[in-house]
């Protein structure tokens, strides 16, 4: 099982409740060692993909292959891949061992083979003290261990995570974040991740589906994501950008001008995709920078100021009445022009992005 | 590709016939008896045409008398039963909801729930004892007192289900708003619980009206509930006039259960 | 099984503090008085001594006791044995019961979980069609039963007509009979308590045992019967408690051959021929066995929810 060799395979997927579609012919690659995410807004279809995969929703059209088999037609039980489900699911009449050793034990092992790998993959995740105890005696950080463990116990080929981290509190859900990243690494088997948190997604991927409406709107690493979103949609929903309205002048090689509200052109890297005419460029609010007003790529008024902790963020008013969102360092603080002051901004043409839509 | 069922694991092979199974044998009885009260010919294995005939029995003809008085005599006891049976299990209920805790709160959570924990042939031999050590003779009375006693929890369990989903904000506003303890209960709380007390009665009702073993050992000589009466008769043979007897109970069986399913709706919107 | 428990959460409050007295009062004066007071009665009953025409003398003796479990012999001077006579029916009756118990199971369980399993506006008209045939007299019902059993009833004239059998199943007074008529009178008290649990069964748990390679038999037995035992015991108990001390079945399906408890103590105060005391020890008999299952069952569910950290 190489780095390059695909562990799952969508190829086309179409699902549909009644008159409603769920998911538009989707096709997407997961590789075999990476830890792949579903990344969208609720609605999006990535928690149905998820659960295709799995065996819980069945598929109208398309394919989805495992290692190059086709398991569409495999009913949950016969497919190996294992779901660490949002709310755990752990067995309540069972102790946390039993619950980890029931699927081996399914699967055939014997009670000796089983309980071993169980206490194996317990260690793994910490809770080698916690084996006789019930569901209902845990807290929810353990209850998600279990789950996980109970899901690598029978060697999964794959690991579906269905937003595992929801129900868990902020420092928890970040802690955790790193400890499944490691657990990634170490088992060496895709995880195929969902979730609605963009910060999430970002830290812990290496490569990103983002998703909404049933289609995939774009995949990448999370540096791709971010820096070089495709549309409006995945600018947006992937932390915060300024969607400037440009007219789009002349695209070459990859690279277009365009020209900016205030009447100024600008020169930056277009999207596959992108066409002349009227068009949106996608701009980071940390790659916009204050100058003396007058001076600068755009004249505009500050509006609000808002404290972020690390940064400050400037709502500032474009001539034509659109907002431009700057954040500047914590550190620059002291220096900042007061509300309602004029000012000019710098825009960093090589971090702007024409947009494919 | 097809679309396998997504959700298989409701689906057991057999839950559905053995579920018509049921059905099956919830209904065969009561529908073939239905079918032979209109049977023109006491004969049970030949049909005789159609005829209303046995539904005159009942009403006019020679045992008309004493199925009337039986059923009158029900439907007094039953009315008259639950309706204290309901006044005493609101208040109980009212007590066990809304008075935080009291000395004695589980040996009365016990209590209320006792008569549904002794075996009814005991709490008949023991009524029975009891009236005679007393000296009350069998009769309305007895029938009265002991089915009272009995439908108290029959009628208490719609009634504290229904307050233990009513949060007591609205009588907390009632207060702040000068209302006394009595009045936030009687103009707030009450209105509020009135579907659970009316299917409580309708319960307790119920439960009075159908009840044979209790009633025949207190009763006495000389006065029959319906129920009472048809058990005599039955002793004696089944004759078709008891299947039109049961055929109209079934009927009014269901006319019961459509109303307090309409009144439970109610509630229903109303909160 | 019981009324709803008052609990420490949910509707409880004590805006009416103070009042628990006045208020239970009626409750304690009518249950206390026509039901404690008479099965304390009962029980002093079931030391008194017999008289003739029924009723009894005011002297106190262990003579019903003696009845139902030594023998002593027609003159009562042999050495005591055991009486195995109405032990027998006790026997017997707990094996009725238990059968009846395990037909409403078997017929009970998939009918709950078909109806809980129905998209949620479906369920009532389910649950309404399933018990509608209760709200029906139990007396009535039963008689129907009679009706439709016996030798020259509707179900023996069909499968004669049909060439099925060639004669009469004989169903009516035997054992058989009365098992169906118990489990005819106390089905729902199955079907419903299942249905509430399965109602509130979690189905991510049937999920997550075919996510783990369970088929559905064994996710049937391995999940999902441990999680809605709760509803189960809970029927068991509603059918298993009526169906030991059951009149009605026995005395009009079960004739003089299928004897129960209900009708030996029903027996006992009917006329100059009864024995009220004996009756009375049987009464009180009966009511330690039930009061005994339901004390364990009560314990066992303060252990199971210790146990499972609720």
């Amino acid at each position: 099982m190489s780095g390059s060799d695909v562990a799952i395979n969508i190829d086309k997927v179409v699902k549909r409740y009644g008159s409603f579609t769920a998911l538009h012919g989707v096709s997407l690659d997961i590789r075999a060692d990476e830890f792949f995410t579903l990344l969208g807004p609720s609605g999006c279809g990535k928690t149905t993909l998820l659960r295709s995969i799995a065996g819980f929703e069945a598929v109208n059209e398309g394919a989805i292959r495992l290692y190059g088999e086709d398991i569409a037609a495999l009913p949950p039980h016969k497919r190996p891949v294992n779901t660490v489900f949002q709310h755990y699911a752990l067995f309540p009449h069972m102790t946390v061992l039993e619950n980890v050793m029931f699927g081996t034990l399914r699967l055939g092992w014997s009670r000796q083979e089983s309980e071993q790998r169980a206490r194996q993959v317990l260690a793994l995740v910490q809770l080698s003290d916690f084996l006789k105890r019930k569901p209902g005696q845990l807290s929810g950080g353990q209850q998600q261990r279990v789950a996980i463990a109970r899901a690598l116990a029978p060697r999964p080929k794959v690991l579906l995570l269905d937003e595992p981290l929801s129900a868990l509190d902020l420092k928890l859900r970040q802690a955790v974040r790193g400890e499944l990243k490691q657990l990634q690494r170490e088992t060496g088997i895709a995880f195929v991740f969902v979730t609605h948190d963009q910060e999430e997604a970002l830290t812990m991927s290496d490569r990103i589906a983002v998703m909404s409406d049933g289609r995939v709107q774009q995949t990448g690493t999370p540096r791709e994501i971010y820096e070089a979103p495709l549309n409006r949609f995945v600018a947006g929903f992937i932390g915060e950008t300024n969607l400037i309205e440009v007219e789009v002048l002349e695209m070459r090689g990859g690279r277009a001008t365009v020209r900016l509200p205030g009447g100024q052109d600008l020169t930056c890297p277009a999207a596959p995709g992108a066409r002349l005419g009227a068009g949106h460029v996608s701009l980071r609010p940390e790659r916009v920078s204050l100058c003396p007003p007058g001076s600068g790529d755009i004249r505009a008024q500050v509006e609000n100021q808002v404290y972020l902790g690390t940064d400050i963020q400037l709502l500032t008013r474009l001539p034509d009445g659109e907002p431009m969102v700057v954040r500047v360092q914590n550190s620059d603080a002291d220096n900042l022009p007061g509300l309602g002051a004029a000012v000019g901004l710098k825009l960093e043409a090589d971090a702007a992005r024409l947009l494919a839509d | 590709m097809m679309a396998r069922a997504g959700t298989d694991l409701r689906r057991f092979t057999g839950f559905f016939p053995m579920t018509l199974l049921c059905l099956l044998v919830l209904y065969a009885p009561l529908m073939v008896v239905a079918v032979y009260s209109f049977n023109a010919s006491t004969s049970i294995t030949l049909w005789g045409g159609f005829s209303l005939d046995w539904y005159h029995d009942v009403f006019i003809g020679p045992e008309a008398p004493k199925f009337r008085q039986a059923t009158i005599n029900s439907l007094v006891v039953a009315s008259l039963a639950g309706l204290a049976a309901t006044l005493i299990a609101t208040a109980a209920a009212v007590a066990m909801h809304r008075t935080g805790g009291f000395r004695g709160k589980t040996a009365s959570f016990a209590l209320i729930n006792l008569p549904l924990m002794v075996p009814e042939v005991v709490t008949a031999v023991a009524s029975l004892i009891f009236f005679t050590v007393i000296g009350f003779s069998g009769g309305i009375g007895t029938i009265l007192l002991a089915h009272i006693t009995f439908c108290i929890p029959f009628a208490y369990l719609p009634v504290a289900a229904r307050l233990s989903t009513l949060p007591d904000g609205y009588e907390q506003a009632a207060m702040d708003l000068y209302a006394t303890p009595w009045q936030s209960f009687r103009l707030v709380l009450l209105p509020l619980m009135a579907p659970g007390i009316m299917s409580g009665f309708l319960l307790a009702f119920i439960i009075s009206l159908d009840d044979f073993l209790i009633t025949n050992f207190v009763k006495g000589a000389g006065v029959e509930t319906l129920p009472t009466a048809i058990f005599g008769a039955v002793k004696q043979g089944i004759k078709p006039n008891i299947m039109a007897i049961s055929t109209l109970m079934l009927a009014i069986s269901v006319v019961f259960v459509a109303l307090s399913w309409l009144i439970g709706r109610n509630g229903k919107i109303k909160s | 099984m019981a009324a709803t428990t008052p609990g420490s959460g949910g509707g409880g409050s004590d805006l009416y503090r103070g009042n628990a007295p006045r208020l239970m009062l009626p409750t304690w004066l009518m249950i206390g008085v026509f039901l404690l007071l008479p099965v304390l009665l009962m029980g002093v009953y079931s030391f008194l001594t017999k008289e003739f025409r029924g009723g009894v003398i005011w002297s106190p003796t262990l003579a019903a006791y003696d009845q139902f479990f030594l023998n002593r012999g027609l003159f009562g001077d042999e050495p005591p044995s055991i009486e195995w006579t109405y032990l027998g029916i006790f026997w017997r009756s707990i094996w009725q019961a238990g059968s009846a118990t395990l037909l409403c199971f078997v017929v009970g369980f998939p009918t709950a979980w078909f109806i809980a399993t129905r998209a949620p506006q479906h369920r009532t008209v389910w649950l309404f069609l399933v018990t509608i045939p209760y709200w029906v007299n139990l007396l009535i019902r039963t008689v129907s039963m009679k009706f439709l059993i016996r030798d020259e009833g509707p179900l023996n004239a069909f499968l004669l007509w049909s060439g099925v059998i060639d004669q009469p199943l004989g169903l009516i007074n035997t054992n058989v009979a009365v098992l169906l008529g118990l489990f005819y009178s106390y089905l729902p008290f199955m079907v419903l308590p299942i249905y509430a649990a399965v109602e509130r069964y979690d189905f991510a748990l049937s999920e997550a045992a075919a996510d783990l390679y369970a088929d559905s038999w064994t996710t049937l037995r391995l999940v999902i019967l441990p999680a809605v035992r709760p509803g189960i015991i809970a029927g068991a108990i509603l059918v298993f408690v009526p169906s030991l001390g059951a009149f009605l079945a026995p005395d009009l399906l079960g004739g003089a051959k299928a004897f129960m408890i209900g009708s030996l103590i029903e027996e006992q105060f009917k006329g100059a021929a009864g024995n009220w005391p004996f009756g009375a020890a049987v009464a009180m008999i009966l009511m330690t066995i039930v009061m005994g299952v339901l004390l364990i069952y009560a314990r066992a569910q303060t252990r199971a929810q210790a146990r499972e950290g609720a």
